[in-house]
């Protein structure tokens, strides 16, 4: 399938050079050309120097043609604005997005986006780590 | 009037103190904690601090029982988050906000944010307002109406030239409204007859632009 990825940090690389080493057709947007260094040196993928608001920069990473589209810059609004381009002006059949703050996420998931909330995640797993441990065990327990 | 307004900047300051003189009541929200302290000084009370794109922040600044929120930060994704989330999550009625980079203008109106405005946009207008002119300006792009009105001259070779405006065959959805002849203006009524150099005013739907075109410009 053809993958656009926008945001090369470590959660874009990583599902970058995985979805690549699948065989995937892999694009990747980021506004820093360092970003780049994230990916594999032998990337044979593409990857567009600029910001994901801007809508040819976005065309240039194939958003017009893409099955799927995978936003994770490190702006939690900036994600929300691009994942609606790319759903309501691009008609991409499955964005994700990430969003750190619970509240957000949980709003625009009633809009309809398809939002994972790494925070979210982070709560339940360290509670439930936390309420599966016994606790000290002292003598008068 | 409950007016919230987000980024307490240049403009989002003055619109404070002018709407808390008209006698509105004003919040104003403002994210940089310097930049909150010296408007405290000033706005006291009215003004509060923190990131106006987190939930709680807005719901404590009243968002619920605001009749308007302008968002006019520097950054435009703050701006649609902050209008979008106030209309949709909050049903306030009226949201406004400002447009930093023009080329961001498509996703204000993507999520329906219809009132925008734009200092790039306005100054570009009214340039093509002050130059000699063979195209139709847009004056004013009533978003939410489906109207603009425009404006646009006569020029010698228009096959409007010398005619009364009831003459005319305008498109059904549009209407001329002044003529401005040696730098007066008079409204467009049918015995008004058009001459090079007059400059039109009209309204439209945007659709039947070019229908109009046709009708008033040399082809």
């Amino acid at each position: 399938m053809k993958l656009l990825i926008v945001g090369c940090g470590r959660v874009g690389s990583s599902i970058a050079r995985n979805m690549s080493d699948d065989g995937h057709d892999v694009s990747v947007i980021d506004e820093d050309p360092e970003a780049l260094q994230r990916l594999p040196e032998s990337w044979p993928g593409r990857f567009v120097h600029g910001h994901g608001l801007d809508t040819e920069v976005l065309v240039e990473g194939g958003i017009g043609t893409a099955d799927a589209c995978v936003v994770c810059t490190d702006g939690d609004n900036t994600n929300i604005v691009i994942a609606q381009i790319a759903r309501k002006r691009f008609d991409c059949p499955c964005v994700v997005t990430r969003v750190l703050d619970p509240a957000r996420a949980a709003f625009y998931d009633t809009l309809g986006l398809q939002t994972v909330c790494p925070t979210s995640r982070s709560i339940d797993i360290m509670t439930e780590a936390i309420c599966a441990t016994p606790g000290r065990m002292t003598d008068d327990g | 009037m409950y007016i919230l307004i987000v980024g307490g900047g240049k403009v989002g300051s003055n619109l404070t103190s002018t709407l808390m003189k008209m006698g509105h009541e004003v919040t104003l929200v403002e994210g940089d904690r310097d930049r909150y302290a010296l408007l405290e000084e000033k706005f006291e009370h009215v003004v509060r601090p923190g990131d106006a794109t987190e939930l709680f922040v807005l719901e404590r600044a009243g968002v619920e029982r605001a009749d308007l929120v302008v968002a006019v930060t520097g950054d435009d994704e703050d701006n649609i988050i902050v209008c979008q989330v106030a209309k949709e999550k909050y049903g306030v009625p009226k949201v406004i906000a400002r447009v930093n980079d023009p080329r961001n203008q498509p996703h204000f109106d993507m999520v329906g944010i219809t009132l925008t405005v734009s200092a790039t946009a306005t100054i570009l207008a009214l340039i093509e307002h002050q130059l000699p002119q063979h195209e139709l300006v847009t004056l004013i792009d009533l978003k939410r109406e489906n109207l603009e009105i425009v404006e646009f001259a006569i020029g010698s070779g228009s096959p409007a030239a010398g005619k009364y405006v009831r003459e005319l065959n305008l498109p059904n959805r549009s209407r001329l409204i002044s003529v401005t002849r040696d730098g007066r203006a008079e409204i467009a009524i049918g015995e008004t007859q058009l001459a090079p150099g007059d400059l039109v005013m009209a309204i439209l739907e945007p659709d039947v632009e070019d229908e109009l075109k046709q009708q008033l410009m040399p082809a």
